[in-house]
């Protein structure tokens, strides 16, 4: 865990590196994700400054886009498409035996803190649905098994 | 030799790396000279990973190949495809967006233009900024990203707006489920995309553009980001673009998971970092787009299919297609099919061609129930509309609509209320919330679905109701086009909404 005053220096870091751009909100917001897991709420006052927004404009940007988070996800993100074409070739189904068999129940993280689970409507994999993506590997003509050997392997 | 493998994210999430992997290792441990190639996807998914090896001046295709596949593919031991360009779904294509993918190194520029890459923009360097837009023009080439506005006009205003900055924004948010078109060519042919917003750059006089895409599309963020920096450093992007001294660089930016921010007045504001609402026409974006300024919001093949334009000549472009829907348009065939994948066709075809002919029928090889086109917005059609050419004005006739050519297909097992159901869920998960009607309205729609399942016919006039008042109360397409896939659903199976209760018991 970086101590305070790490974490704030890496904020003030990355709100610079991106200080230049037209539009810098998204890029820095997804910086911190990336770099913390998740928006954290030491970076609430720098970023209204960095960008002149209020506090409520700040939380209403963060509430309206489903990627950003105010807390940890688990340590693996398993995105479950949930879309018209996945649907077409029993995506619901798979998708309930999959959440069976994780014992989770959708944006839910499993008690170890390893893996979250959440839904996505396309992956852009719709001509070999269903689809997941864990972390940033996809999976095409996905059944339970090949989705539970993928996460046992990034897992161990 | 030559070796392909593709990178296309679909042929990596059947297992081309691995193959990749598994290849690079044999070779080496024969001792064989070849040279793998990271290539697009040709676009039959079924057949990937689609391995090529190209040897003695022909190239023969393998697939769908495994990692178990290839010590035998190697010895000879696997039965070729024989050339792509000779597969039955390959050779009924007409490939003018498309034509390099899957052919080229996507990140190889001399490859590129090894394959008429950037004849389209130094034509157009050449030309006047009127000339390159009546070229647009005279091509018929009408937005790809759903609303099929032509493209030319749009241009047009931009080009006679008065501002010190002006932009091109490429809409690369593909959230409509069934289409992949976008991350395909931005995967396999990413220097069409920028070639072809050089182009808009120049004719509108912008000298910046922005590709807005997702964050569920990484591998297409990474390929286009490189490839940017690629075109930048051979002069092709910069303040001097190909020596014209006119100026256009461009950069990628991220979504952050809002099906709504591919509307194009939403994307703005996401860019700007704003929440994605959508804002109010007037003012048109090309008036008054990014940060205020004139703005070109175009979509991905949009943009991309002008290279080909400009490289063949406007009027090449025009003799394909039916009636106003000009050229050629790539049909993502999706879902429960036996040969999905990306079709690159004139305007014109049939439906139900593509979906029996093409597309094979069903994987399940059951009956076919249902065609939903054009996204999670489109209607679905019975196969009684099969007859319908594939086209705007066609489609609009048959209370559907083409949207960016998706065409997903469902078998006999699937339940036409739960599909409806399912688009109100989707709108009322999606909304930006600033309409009432589609907010609040989804959410009831999903419940009066609800009774209609339980049983209670008197819910079907209400489920009418609402969708009139989500259409004429809706600011976007969102909350206005829902009713298309609900209304077609009751439509054209009103057996499956009415008396639920008795089939159940
Ligand atoms: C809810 C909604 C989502 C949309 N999503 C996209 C999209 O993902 N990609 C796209 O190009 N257009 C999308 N559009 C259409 C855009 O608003 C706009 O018409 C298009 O980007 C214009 O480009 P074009 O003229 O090249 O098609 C969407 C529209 C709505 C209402
Ligand atoms: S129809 Fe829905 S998504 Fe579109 S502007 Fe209104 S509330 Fe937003
Ligand atoms: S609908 Fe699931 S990947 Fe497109
Ligand atoms: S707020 Fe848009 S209809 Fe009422």
């Amino acid at each position: 865990m970086p101590t305070h005053s790490e974490s704030d220096a890496a904020i003030a870091e990355i709100l610079s590196a991106h200080a230049h751009l037209e539009g810098p909100l998204l890029p820095m917001l997804h910086a911190l994700q990336e770099a913390f897991g998740f928006v954290p709420a030491e970076a609430h006052e720098p970023l209204c400054k960095a960008v002149k927004i209020t506090r409520a404009e700040l939380k209403g940007v963060l509430s309206f886009y489903h990627d950003f988070r105010d807390h940890p996800a688990g340590k693996h993100v398993l995105k479950i498409c949930r879309a018209e074409a996945c649907q077409s070739v029993g995506g619901t189904a798979f998708a309930e035996d999959l959440l069976a068999k994780l014992g989770l129940e959708w944006h839910g993280t499993s008690p170890d803190g390893k893996l979250t689970v959440e839904p996505v409507y396309c992956l852009g994999m719709c001509a070999c649905a269903p689809a997941v993506m864990l972390d940033e590997k996809l999976i095409g003509r996905a059944d339970t098994a090949r989705v539970e050997k993928a996460i046992a392997k990034v897992s161990a | 030799m030559k070796i392909y493998v593709p990178l296309d994210s679909a042929a990596k999430a059947l297992g081309a790396d691995e193959v990749a992997d598994a290849i690079t290792q044999e070779i080496a441990a024969r001792g064989i000279d070849a040279e793998i190639v990271r290539n697009g996807t040709r676009g039959m998914i079924w057949l990937e990973p689609l391995v090529e090896i190209e040897q003695d001046g022909e190239r023969l295709a393998y697939g769908p190949i495994s990692e178990g596949d290839v010590a035998a593919l190697l010895d000879g031991k696997i039965e070729t495809l024989g050339k792509v360009e000779d597969i039955p779904f390959f050779a009924r294509q007409t490939r003018l967006t498309f034509a390099r993918c899957g052919i080229t190194d996507p990140l190889s520029l001399s490859d590129y233009e090894a394959h008429d890459g950037l004849k389209g923009l130094r034509r157009a360097i050449g030309m006047s900024q009127d000339a390159i837009i009546d070229e647009v023009k005279t091509s018929g080439l009408r937005g790809r990203g759903g609303a099929g506005f032509p493209t030319g006009i749009k241009w047009d205003t931009v080009r006679l707006a008065h501002a010190p900055q002006k932009y091109i924004v490429c809409n690369a948010d593909e959230g409509d489920s069934g289409t992949f078109a976008d991350r395909m060519i931005m995967e396999g042919d990413p220097f069409t995309l920028i070639e072809g917003m050089a182009i808009a750059g120049l004719g509108c006089g912008a000298t910046k553009g922005y590709i807005y895409t997702r964050s569920e599309y990484p591998d297409a963020v990474a390929i286009m980001r490189r490839a940017i920096e690629i075109a930048r450093d051979a002069g092709i992007l910069g303040d001097d673009v190909l020596g014209s001294g006119r100026a256009f660089d461009m950069e990628v930016r991220v979504g952050a998971g809002a099906y709504v921010c591919g509307e194009e007045t939403s994307l703005l504001n996401s860019l700007e970092g704003k929440r994605g609402t959508v804002r109010a026409k007037p003012p048109l974006p090309a008036l008054e787009g990014f940060l205020g300024r004139p703005t070109v919001v175009n979509n991905v093949i949009s943009l991309a299919t002008v290279p080909v334009i400009f490289a063949e000549g406007a009027e090449h472009y025009a003799n394909f297609g039916l009636g106003r829907s000009k050229g050629t348009m790539p049909i993502q065939i999706a879902g429960n099919v036996k040969f999905g994948g990306l079709f690159e066709t004139a305007f014109g075809m049939p439906l139900g061609e593509l979906v029996n002919d093409v597309a094979g029928g069903t994987a399940s090889g059951r009956p076919v129930k249902a065609v939903q086109v054009g996204g999670p917005l489109g209607a679905y059609l019975h196969p009684d509309q099969f007859e319908t050419p594939f086209g705007y004005e066609e489609f609009d006739g048959q209370k559907a609509l083409i949207g960016h050519a998706g065409i997903v297909v469902f078998d006999d097992s699937a339940d036409m209320l739960a599909m409806a159901r399912f688009a109100m869920e989707f709108c009322a998960v999606e909304s930006c919330g600033k309409c009432t009607p589609c907010r609040i309205g989804a959410v009831r729609g999903v419940e009066t679905l609800d009774r209609i399942k339980e049983g209670d016919a008197s819910a079907i006039p209400l489920l009418e109701d609402l969708c009139e008042v989500m259409v004429d109360g809706s600011l976007c397409a969102l909350g206005g086009f829902t009713p298309y896939p609900v209304l077609s659903a009751l439509r054209h199976f009103p057996e499956e909404f009415a008396a639920q209760k008795e089939a159940a018991e």
